[in-house]
C-alpha cells in the first residue's frame, strides 16, 4: 500500500508538467498577446500608440522572447510560489485572486453541503419508496431542477427577492461592506446574501445527485445481504443505513476529485448574473484579454486541485472499501 | 425436552399471492405442513414451485408485492412455554416479528457470495445478530462470536473475526453465514438451498456441520432444496411442492421407498444416479423431440470411417500460471497460482470425455485455453480430423477464424450467455454471419432446422431470450454452438444452472445430438453423477493438475487417487441405501496436493507424473504406486 501511495504521488508530477505545457500552449494559441489586445483597445478609442513604448513594454514583460523561454520563466516561478504578474490588474496574480478565492470557497462549500443535505434524504426516500406517489413527485421536481438553466433561475430569484424583500441580493454582501475589514456584521451580510447563489447553483446538482443516489441505492437494495441483515432482526431503517447506503456511497466519494476544481472555478455564468465576486468571472475575463499569467496560473491551480482531489478520493475509497484496500484477494 | 404434542412450527392452509402488473399470482396455495422440534423437514421442489416463498412467509421477509391471503403460521416457541404466535398475523417489520427473526428463527441462503456485506468484517456482521437479541457486553459478544466461529470450524477464529467475506472461500463464507444464523441459538433454522452453490466436497462438509450443530443445539431445520440426494441424507420428513401446492408429504422412508404422486415419481426418475443400468436413460418430466433436417445430416466426409484410435484433440503438458497480488496497507506480496500444471490428455473422435473438479481447480481455464481465449505459459494443443492436423496454439488471423468452425462452446449460464437485445434468430444465425456462410435463405433454413434439432418451435425465432425458460435458453445456446456444424463441442457446466427435470432433458438432448451428428464432447462439470451419465471416460482435476483419468466404470469401481475417492464419497446419492458416510468425510485437506498421502503427494520436492495402470487408467503418483497397486 505504501508503494502504491508513493507511486500515485510520483505519477502526479509528470501529469502536472504535461498539464502545464498544454495549458500554456492553449493560452498562447490565439494570435497576438496581451499587448496587442491593449493596443487594439487603445486605437479603437482613438489614442495614439507609440511603437517604441510598446517594444519597451514587450521587452519588460518578456513577450518578445520565444515561447519556451516564457514557459520556463513561468514554470520555475510557479515552483517558487511566484504566480506571475497580471497585466490587466497591474498586480501580482496572488494579490488579484486573494479575497475572491476565499469567497468562492465559502460559496461553493455551502453549495456542496446544501446539495448533500437536500439530496440524501430525498434520494433515500425515492429509492425505498420506488414508484410511490412521493417518488414520482420528487422525480418530477428533480427533472425540473435539472432542466432549468441556472442563470434563468438566478434572474427569477433576483426579481422575486426585489419584489418580496425589497432588497437587492446581487453580490455576496451589502455594498457598504465592500473593501471593509471583516466584522460580525459583514459576516451576517454575507450569510444573508449567500442563500440565493447557493440555491441557484445547487439546484441542478441536487437534482442530479438525487437521481444518482436513487439508482445506486435501488441496485443495492436488491442485493442478498440486505435480506440477510433483515433476517437477523435488524430494523429495516438501521439495516438500510448500515449496508446498502454505505455501499452506494462509493460513486460519490469517487466524485470528490471532480468537485474540488468546481469549488474554485464556481459557476461563472451565475456569478456574472448575480455579480458575485468569485473567481469564475475573473477567469473568463483573463482568458478574453489574454492576461496569460493570470489565466495560466489559475488553470494550473485548477489542475492541481483535480489531481489532488483524485488522489484524496482514491485514498478515501481505499479506507472505506476493504475490497479496494485488500485488492485482488481471493479473486479467481 | 420439548412438548412433543405441539409441533414447533405448524403451517396451515397458507396462501401467498403476488400482486403483479399482469394480474394476481398465487405462489403458495393451501400449503400445510409441520416441523417438530429438533427434526429436519425438507421442502423439495423445482424453481418456481413456491418453496422459497414459504420460507419468506415464515421469516416475515416477503417482498412488498406479496401478501399472505389466508392460513396461519403457528410458531410455538419452546423458550416461552405455552405461547403460540401466529406469524401470519404479525406486522412484517414490527417489533414482535423482528424478535423472532434471527432470535428464534434464522435463515441461511444459497449464495454465500452475496449474502454477506463485503464492506463489513465477518465478526462485525455476526456480532450484530447477537447484540440485537441478547443483552451482552462488548467483550462477551466478542467471545461468544469467537466461540461460534470455532464451532463452525474456522481454523483461526480470532483472525476470522477481522476478515472480510471476500477474503474467504465459498465454503468458509457459508460457515460464517451459519454461525451468524446460529449465534442466538434459534429453535428453528431455515436453510434455503444451503449447499447448492458449493462444491460436492464442501457440500458434504457443510451438511455434516449442520447435522452436528443440530444435534448439539437441539434445533429444528427446515431445509429447502431441489437436490434429492441432500434430502435422502438429511431429512426426517419430506414435503414435495409443485406450482405452489403440496404434492406429497411424509417421512423420508415413505417417500423414497414408495412414492405415490406421479410428480414425485417423475422427479425421482429424472435424477442421474450412480447405480444406473448401462444404456438406461433419464426420464425428464417433459421430454423433447429432436429432429435433424437435410442440412444438418452428417456429411459424407464426416461419416467416413475415421481412425477412432487417432485422437481428435490432444492436449500436451499445458501449463498456465496466474500471478496474484495480495496486499495490505504496509506490504504487498505476489504469489503464483498454477491454474494449469502439466495437463495432458487426449479426446478420441466420437467419445465424450468428462472433466470433473471443484471450482477453482482450473477446468474453466483449461477450456478457455483450448478455445484460445487464454494463452498458456507452455504446452501444446493439437486438433486433428480428416482434414489434417492443426496446431491450435499456433493459429492466428483467418486460420484461427476457420478453426472456430470445428470446435464450439456451450456456456454454463444460460442467462448471461445470450444477448438480451438480440432475437433468437439473430443469436442462432450470428455464427453463420460471422463466418460468411450461406445466403439469407440458407441461414433461415439452417436456423429453423437447428431449432427443431434442439426441440424448440421454429415459430419462436422472433422472440427475445427473456421469454424463454432456463432450459430453453440453454437449448438455444446449444443450437448456436451447432450452427457451424462443428466436429467437437466443449460444454462447460451446461446443466449446473438448471433444475433436475430440465437437467435430464438437456442431458438427453446432448446424448442424442452426439449420436445423430457424430459429435465429440469435452464435458466439464462438478457433478459426478451428471458426468457419470454422459461421459465415456472421466478425467479428475484438482488444483490445476489432472490427478486421475479412467474409463467411466473403472473410475467408479476402482478409484485410486485419494482426491477421487474423497470426491466419490462426498456425492449424496438420492436413495436411502447409500447414505453419505459423514464420519469419513475428510476436511478440506483432500483438495490440497501437499496433504495427499504418499505416493500421491505433490509438493516442492515431489512432482509425480501420470502413470499408466493399464486399461486406459491413469493416475498421478510416484512410480512406486505401480507396485502398490499390483500388491493390492
Amino acid at each position: 500500500m505504501l508503494t502504491y501511495l508513493a507511486r500515485r504521488i510520483l505519477i502526479m508530477v509528470p501529469t502536472l508538467i504535461a498539464i502545464s505545457i498544454i495549458t500554456f500552449i492553449i493560452i498562447q494559441l490565439p494570435p497576438g498577446d496581451y499587448l496587442t489586445t491593449m493596443i487594439n483597445e487603445m486605437q479603437s478609442q482613438g489614442e495614439n500608440v507609440d511603437q517604441s513604448k510598446i517594444d519597451a513594454l514587450r521587452a519588460q514583460y518578456g513577450l518578445d522572447r520565444p515561447m519556451y523561454v516564457q514557459y520556463f520563466h513561468w514554470a520555475t516561478g510557479l515552483l517558487q510560489g511566484d504566480y506571475g504578474y497580471s497585466f490587466e490588474y497591474q498586480l501580482p496574480v496572488a494579490d488579484v485572486v486573494g479575497d475572491r478565492v476565499f469567497l468562492t470557497f465559502v460559496l461553493n462549500f455551502a453549495t456542496i453541503i446544501f446539495i448533500w443535505v437536500v439530496a440524501f434524504p430525498i434520494g433515500i426516500y425515492s429509492a425505498t419508496n420506488q414508484y410511490s406517489l412521493g417518488d414520482y413527485g420528487l422525480t418530477f421536481l428533480g427533472f425540473i431542477g435539472l432542466a432549468t438553466p441556472n442563470f434563468l433561475l438566478a434572474l427569477i430569484l433576483l426579481y422575486l427577492a426585489n419584489i418580496w424583500f425589497g432588497t437587492s441580493i446581487g453580490g455576496m454582501m451589502d455594498p457598504k461592506y465592500l473593501d471593509q475589514p471583516w466584522s460580525g456584521e459583514k459576516v451576517m451580510s454575507v450569510l444573508e446574501h449567500l442563500w440565493v447563489p447557493v440555491v441557484v447553483i445547487g439546484t441542478s446538482g441536487t437534482a442530479a445527485m438525487i437521481r444518482r443516489l436513487r439508482a445506486n441505492l435501488l441496485d443495492e437494495l436488491q442485493k442478498q445481504y440486505v435480506v440477510t441483515a433483515r433476517a437477523k432482526g435488524l430494523h429495516p431503517f438501521k439495516a438500510l443505513m448500515k449496508y446498502p447506503l454505505r455501499m452506494s456511497l462509493n460513486p460519490f466519494i469517487a466524485d470528490i476529485g471532480n468537485m474540488l476544481p468546481q469549488v474554485i472555478s464556481g459557476s461563472a455564468v451565475v456569478a456574472m448574473v448575480l455579480s458575485l465576486p468569485t473567481t469564475g468571472p475573473m477567469l473568463i475575463g483573463a482568458l478574453q484579454s489574454q492576461d496569460m499569467y493570470l489565466a495560466g496560473s489559475f488553470l494550473m491551480f485548477l489542475a492541481l486541485l483535480t489531481v489532488i482531489g483524485m488522489f484524496i478520493s482514491d485514498l478515501l475509497l481505499a479506507v472505506l472499501d476493504p475490497r479496494i484496500r485488500l485488492g485482488g484477494g481471493t479473486n479467481r | 425436552m420439548n412438548d412433543q404434542l405441539t409441533p414447533l412450527l405448524r403451517v396451515r392452509d397458507l396462501q401467498v399471492a403476488f400482486d403483479l402488473p399482469g394480474g394476481e399470482l398465487l405462489a403458495v396455495n393451501k400449503v400445510s405442513f409441520q416441523v417438530r422440534a429438533g427434526t429436519t423437514v425438507a421442502l423439495v421442489g423445482e424453481s418456481g414451485s413456491g418453496k422459497s416463498v414459504v420460507s419468506q412467509a415464515i421469516m416475515g421477509l416477503l417482498p412488498p408485492v406479496a401478501e399472505i391471503r389466508s392460513g396461519s403460521i403457528l410458531f410455538a416457541d419452546d423458550r416461552k412455554k405455552g405461547t403460540i404466535t401466529d406469524i401470519a398475523r404479525l406486522h412484517r417489520d414490527g417489533k414482535a416479528m423482528r424478535q423472532i427473526r434471527g432470535g428464534q428463527i434464522s435463515l441461511i441462503f444459497q449464495e454465500p457470495m452475496t449474502s454477506l456485506s463485503p464492506l463489513h468484517t465477518v465478526g462485525n456482521q455476526i456480532r450484530e445478530a447477537l447484540e440485537l437479541h441478547r443483552n451482552v457486553s462488548g467483550r462477551e459478544a466478542q467471545e461468544l462470536t469467537e466461540d461460534m466461529l470455532r464451532m463452525v470450524g474456522f481454523p483461526d477464529p480470532a483472525r476470522a473475526l477481522r476478515t472480510y467475506p471476500f477474503e474467504l472461500s465459498g465454503g468458509l463464507r457459508q460457515r460464517a453465514m451459519i454461525s451468524m444464523a446460529l449465534i442466538c441459538r434459534p429453535s428453528l433454522l431455515i436453510a434455503d438451498e444451503p449447499t447448492t452453490a458449493l462444491d460436492v466436497t464442501i457440500q458434504a462438509q457443510i451438511l455434516k456441520l449442520m447435522k452436528d450443530l443440530q444435534a448439539e443445539l437441539g434445533m429444528a431445520v427446515l431445509m429447502i432444496t431441489h437436490d434429492l440426494g441432500v434430502v435422502a441424507n438429511m431429512a426426517d420428513d419430506v414435503v414435495v411442492m409443485y406450482r405452489g401446492r403440496v404434492m406429497e408429504s411424509g417421512t423420508r422412508e415413505q417417500l423414497f421407498r414408495d412414492p405415490q404422486h406421479p410428480y414425485l415419481k417423475a422427479l425421482m426418475a429424472a435424477v442421474p444416479r450412480f447405480n444406473m443400468e448401462p444404456g438406461e436413460r433419464l426420464v425428464p418430466i417433459r421430454d423433447i423431440k429432436s429432429e435433424t433436417g437435410h442440412l444438418l445430416a452428417p456429411t459424407e466426409s464426416a461419416k467416413a470411417p475415421v481412425d477412432s484410435k487417432k485422437p481428435i484433440l490432444k492436449v500436451d503438458s499445458l501449463s498456465k500460471c496466474f500471478t496474484i497480488r495480495q496486499g495490505s496497507w504496509l506490504s504487498s506480496e505476489e504469489s503464483k497460482v498454477y491454474a494449469l500444471d502439466d495437463v495432458s490428455f487426449e479426446v478420441l473422435p466420437g467419445e465424450c470425455l468428462g472433466l470433473v473438479g471443484e471450482s477453482g481447480c482450473g477446468k474453466t481455464t483449461l477450456s478457455k485455453t483450448i478455445m484460445r481465449a487464454l494463452t498458456p505459459d507452455q504446452g501444446a494443443v493439437t486438433y486433428a480430423d480428416q482434414d489434417g492436423e492443426i496446431d491450435v496454439l499456433g493459429l492466428d488471423g483467418s486460420r484461427l477464424t476457420d478453426f472456430r468452425q470445428k470446435l464450439q462452446f456451450v456456456f454454463q449460464d444460460p442467462f448471461s450467455s445470450l444477448n438480451p437485445r438480440m432475437t433468437v434468430f439473430d443469436i442462432v444465425s450470428e455464427p453463420l454471419v460471422i463466418h460468411g456462410i450461406g445466403d439469407d435463405a440458407y441461414r433461415r433454413e439452417m436456423v429453423s432446422e437447428l431449432m427443431k434439432l434442439v426441440g424448440l418451435d421454429a415459430r419462436h425465432l422472433n422472440r427475445y431470450p427473456h421469454s424463454f425458460s432456463g432450459g430453453q435458453r440453454q437449448r438455444i445456446g446449444i443450437a448456436r454452438a451447432l450452427a457451424l456444424k462443428p466436429r467437437m463441442l466443449i460444454c462447460d457446466e451446461p446443466v449446473s444452472a438448471l433444475d433436475v427435470s430440465i437437467q435430464a432433458q438437456v442431458l438427453n438432448l446432448l446424448k442424442d445430438l452426439q449420436e445423430q451428428l457424430n459429435l465429440t464432447y469435452l464435458f466439464i462439470s462438478h457433478n459426478l453423477a451428471v458426468v457419470d451419465y454422459i461421459a465415456d471416460r472421466i478425467a479428475v482435476m484438482c488444483a490445476g493438475r489432472l490427478v486421475e483419468l479412467a474409463p467411466r466404470e473403472e473410475l467408479f469401481r476402482n478409484p485410486v487417487h485419494p482426491y477421487t475417492k474423497a470426491l466419490l464419497r462426498a456425492v449424496p446419492d438420492p436413495s436411502l441405501d447409500n447414505p453419505l458416510d459423514f464420519e469419513s468425510i475428510m476436511d478440506s485437506r483432500c483438495s490440497i496436493p501437499s496433504e495427499w498421502p504418499a505416493p500421491f503427494t505433490v509438493s516442492e520436492e515431489t512432482h509425480p507424473r501420470l502413470i499408466d495402470l493399464g486399461d486406459g487408467h491413469f493416475v498421478r503418483a510416484d512410480e512406486s504406486a505401480l507396485t502398490l497397486r499390483l500388491a493390492s
